[in-house]
Parts: structure tokens; C-alpha cells; sequence
């Protein structure tokens, strides 16, 4: 289990966690549900060690455990789809260019440059590199934005077969209907536990 | 075919104006003031057919590209060090700020008195192209898009990698302009060098000669050969940076 217990993350007087508690399990998909400027890119980012909580702790992941999907793509437009793979997959991997190319449904575009990809090509691209990376955790924030619904469903299911935790962010409902676990939050400060 | 007019239409300002001077003065003397563009290409063709005439353009664009290549290596090794450093920002920015700001004239004797005259021109090119790369590359690495180093820390870039993926690429328009706008300028300065400190053979030399013996077709010759090596050596960079980006640049 992984577990998150009493955050705290504030921005100058703003609280955006406020002493918050969850816990994810080890394996399948948690889904995260609130409106905006709740704080879940924050908690996401907290557990990817890019912000860090005034109080509270994580047990049971380090932040080297994960792989974070940003919420914008932030692609490198000098270098192909399969260089976005290469670039995060470890040395000994790269025979998986493929099979990530085809859950992110991108064969036939391993030469392209960003440029050339429209917009759900390049979110699907983002997700491809996030999972390229190899971790316990992947938090993947609003994976399926931009994507049509029946390719956002393929997605979740090939998601929810990983051998590792998958904590997510989104506003679909069929998506969170299909997820394993689904945390609704209320309005600022995020305060809910699961 | 758009290339084209411009040169002809500059070339045809220049006989123009020969041909003004010319009846200003008579037809007494106008190769001392302007002299007309056959007069220039035919003393053009004749040092071209000379070894001499090699011998001078390749020293001189030895010493100037020794001088460019350190200036560009150095300014990029101070603009990574005062980006890095607070301290070395404080300590070394106002230095090259003297540096641009104080006059090539100075240096050239400065730098004559303290070494041989053959190395002038390579040491005041490179002193001149240094800053100018330091400011370009410094504004570039300040600019920096914070998010992709973010996501260098997510994905477990390596330095070396981080440099290559995400540093260089963001920082080629940067490196464009600094190469170009350093070209010329070394050109500039090396050959003022050469002018004044007269190492054997140099453009700056045969330039300084053309004074001395008033033979101004001559001077317009060296002048011409002096703005057709820097224009080379810049079309070369540009090519090689076009290279690098090709594919992803649009």
C-alpha cells in the first residue's frame, strides 16, 4: 500500500492540502475527481518530489518510484515519437518502443516530430513516455484529455493490466465508472481520505 | 531569381557614383577616390592568380578563425559559469562588460606590447567575439523553459543528457545569432589587428599597404575578398546549424 497521510501544502496563505490522508493500492487504477484549483496536480506533484508538503508523509513510495504525466504534453519538438520513448526507456528496454507505440496507439508515426502529430496524438505520446519510464506509481494527470471517449476506454483498460499503481486524474465519467477506485473531492483545501 | 537584383542593384549604384566622381574631376585622378567596379575585378582576377594572393587569405583566415572558435568557446564556458554561479556572476559579468565596452584600438596595442604581432589578430578576435557570445548564450540559458527541466528531473535525465535533449536545442536560435553576429565581428576586428600590428602575410597587411602606396582599386580588391571570406565562413555556420535542426525547425 502506499500511503499519503496528513499533507500540508500551502502557497504563501493559500492552503491547497490541507492535512490530507489517502492511501493507493498497490496495483490498478485510483481515480482522482474535483474541481479545479482542489489540489490534485499538487498532490500528484507532491508525490513525484517536484513539490514538497510543509507537513505530512508518504510511506511506502519514493519519488525515484515514479513517473509523472504533466498536465500539458511538453514534448521536445526537435525529437521523434520513437526518440521520446528512447530517451526515457533504460538501455536495456528499448525493444519496448513497440508494444508502447501500439498501446498509445501510435504505429506508424515512430518518425514523426511533434509538429506533426495533432493534439490527442500528442497527449497519447505523453503517455507513452510517462509509462516508458519504469516505476511503482504513475500519476498521470488528466491522461485522457483531448482524446476520443472509445480510444480514452482502450487506454484505461490497458492501464488497469500494469504491474504497478496507477493514480490518475480526470473529469470523464465513463472513465471513473471503469476505474478500480475513485476519490470525488470537494471544493479547496483537498481534505479528503480514502 | 529575388537574390539577384540587390548585388546588381548595388554594383549599378557604385558605377554610378564612379561615373559622377569621374567627370567631377575631369577624368583626373578618379581611380584615387572611387574607382569603377571593372577596375576592382580586374585587380581582382590578377592577385586571385596569384600564390601569394592564398597564401595571405588562408593565413588570415587562420588567425581569424583560431581567434573565432576560442571566442565562441569562451564566451559559452563564462555564460554556463555566471548562469551557475552567483558569485561568479558578480565577479566576472562587470569584467566582460569592460571588455565590450572599451575600444578594439586599445586592446590591439595593448595586446602587440604583450605578445608577438602574428598573434594579435587572433587574440583581439576572440576578445571581441567573447562577449557578445557570453551576453547571447547568457539571456538564453536565463530563459530556459523551467517546465522542460522539470521534466528532465522527472524522467531521470542525466546532466549530459539534460545538456543534449534539452539545453542545446533550446538554445540553438540563441547560438544562430551569436554565430553570425561573432562571424562578422571577428572578421572586423582581425583584420583591424592585422592593419595595425602587420603580421606576414595578412589581409590587414596588404590592406595597410594599399594606403601607403594610395592604390585604392587595390584596397577595394582586399576590401571585397576581406566581406567574401566572412560571408563564407557565416553561410558555412548557417549551413551546419540548418543541419542540426533539420526536420523539427519549422
Amino acid at each position: 500500500m502506499i500511503l499519503c497521510k496528513n499533507l500540508t501544502v500551502s502557497f504563501g496563505d493559500k492552503a491547497v492540502l490541507d492535512r490530507f490522508s489517502l492511501t493507493i493500492p498497490e496495483k490498478g487504477v485510483t481515480a482522482l475527481s474535483g474541481p479545479s484549483g482542489c489540489g490534485k496536480t499538487t498532490l500528484l506533484r507532491v508525490l513525484a518530489g517536484l513539490e514538497q508538503p510543509q507537513s505530512g508523509t508518504v510511506e511506502g513510495v519514493t519519488p525515484r518510484q515514479t513517473s509523472l504525466l504533466f498536465q500539458d504534453d511538453r514534448l521536445l519538438p526537435w525529437r521523434t515519437v520513437e526518440q521520446h520513448l528512447t530517451d526515457v526507456l533504460p538501455g536495456n528496454r528499448h525493444g519496448e518502443v513497440s508494444e508502447l507505440l501500439a498501446l498509445a496507439e501510435l504505429v506508424g508515426e515512430a518518425y514523426a516530430y511533434p509538429a506533426a502529430l495533432s493534439g490527442g496524438m500528442g497527449r497519447r505520446l505523453a503517455l507513452a513516455r510517462c509509462l516508458a519510464l519504469p516505476a511503482r506509481l504513475y500519476l498521470l494527470d488528466e491522461p485522457f484529455a483531448g482524446l476520443d471517449l472509445p480510444r480514452a476506454l482502450r487506454i484505461l483498460e490497458r492501464l488497469r493490466t500494469l504491474p504497478a499503481s496507477v493514480l490518475l486524474v480526470s473529469h470523464e465519467p465513463a472513465v471513473l465508472t471503469r476505474a478500480d477506485a475513485v476519490i470525488e473531492l470537494d471544493g479547496p483545501p483537498l481534505k479528503a481520505a480514502l | 531569381m529575388y537574390t539577384l537584383p540587390a548585388p546588381a542593384f548595388w554594383l549599378g549604384v557604385w558605377q554610378v557614383c564612379a561615373f559622377l566622381v569621374d567627370r567631377h574631376v575631369d577624368g583626373r585622378g578618379n581611380e584615387l577616390l572611387l574607382p569603377y567596379p571593372a577596375s576592382v575585378w580586374n585587380i581582382l582576377v590578377c592577385l586571385v592568380g596569384t600564390g601569394a594572393f592564398w597564401g595571405t587569405v588562408l593565413s588570415s583566415l587562420g588567425r581569424i578563425a583560431l581567434g573565432l572558435t576560442c571566442g565562441v568557446l569562451a564566451g559559452a564556458a563564462l555564460a554556463v559559469l555566471t548562469c551557475a554561479s552567483v558569485w561568479a556572476d558578480r565577479l566576472l559579468s562587470p569584467a566582460i562588460r569592460v571588455v565590450r565596452a572599451a575600444p578594439v584600438a586599445s586592446f590591439i596595442l595593448l595586446v602587440l606590447l604583450w605578445t608577438g604581432r602574428n598573434n594579435v589578430p587572433a587574440v583581439i578576435s576572440a576578445m571581441m567575439v567573447t562577449p557578445l557570445v557570453w551576453d547571447s548564450l547568457s539571456r538564453g540559458i536565463q530563459a530556459m523553459d523551467a517546465k522542460l527541466l522539470e521534466l528532465a528531473k522527472v524522467y531521470r535525465f542525466s546532466s549530459g543528457k539534460t545538456v543534449r535533449l534539452i539545453y542545446l536545442p533550446s538554445l540553438r536560435p540563441h547560438i544562430l545569432s551569436a554565430l553570425t553576429t561573432a562571424t562578422g565581428l571577428a572578421w572586423k576586428s582581425g583584420v583591424a589587428a592585422e592593419v595595425l600590428c602587420l603580421p606576414e602575410p595578412s589581409l590587414g597587411q596588404r590592406i595597410y599597404y594599399t594606403k601607403y602606396y594610395l592604390d585604392i582599386p587595390e584596397l577595394f580588391a582586399w576590401t571585397s575578398v576581406t566581406v567574401a571570406l566572412s560571408l563564407a565562413l557565416e553561410h558555412l555556420l548557417r549551413a551546419c546549424l540548418a543541419r542540426w535542426g533539420k526536420g523539427w525547425d519549422r
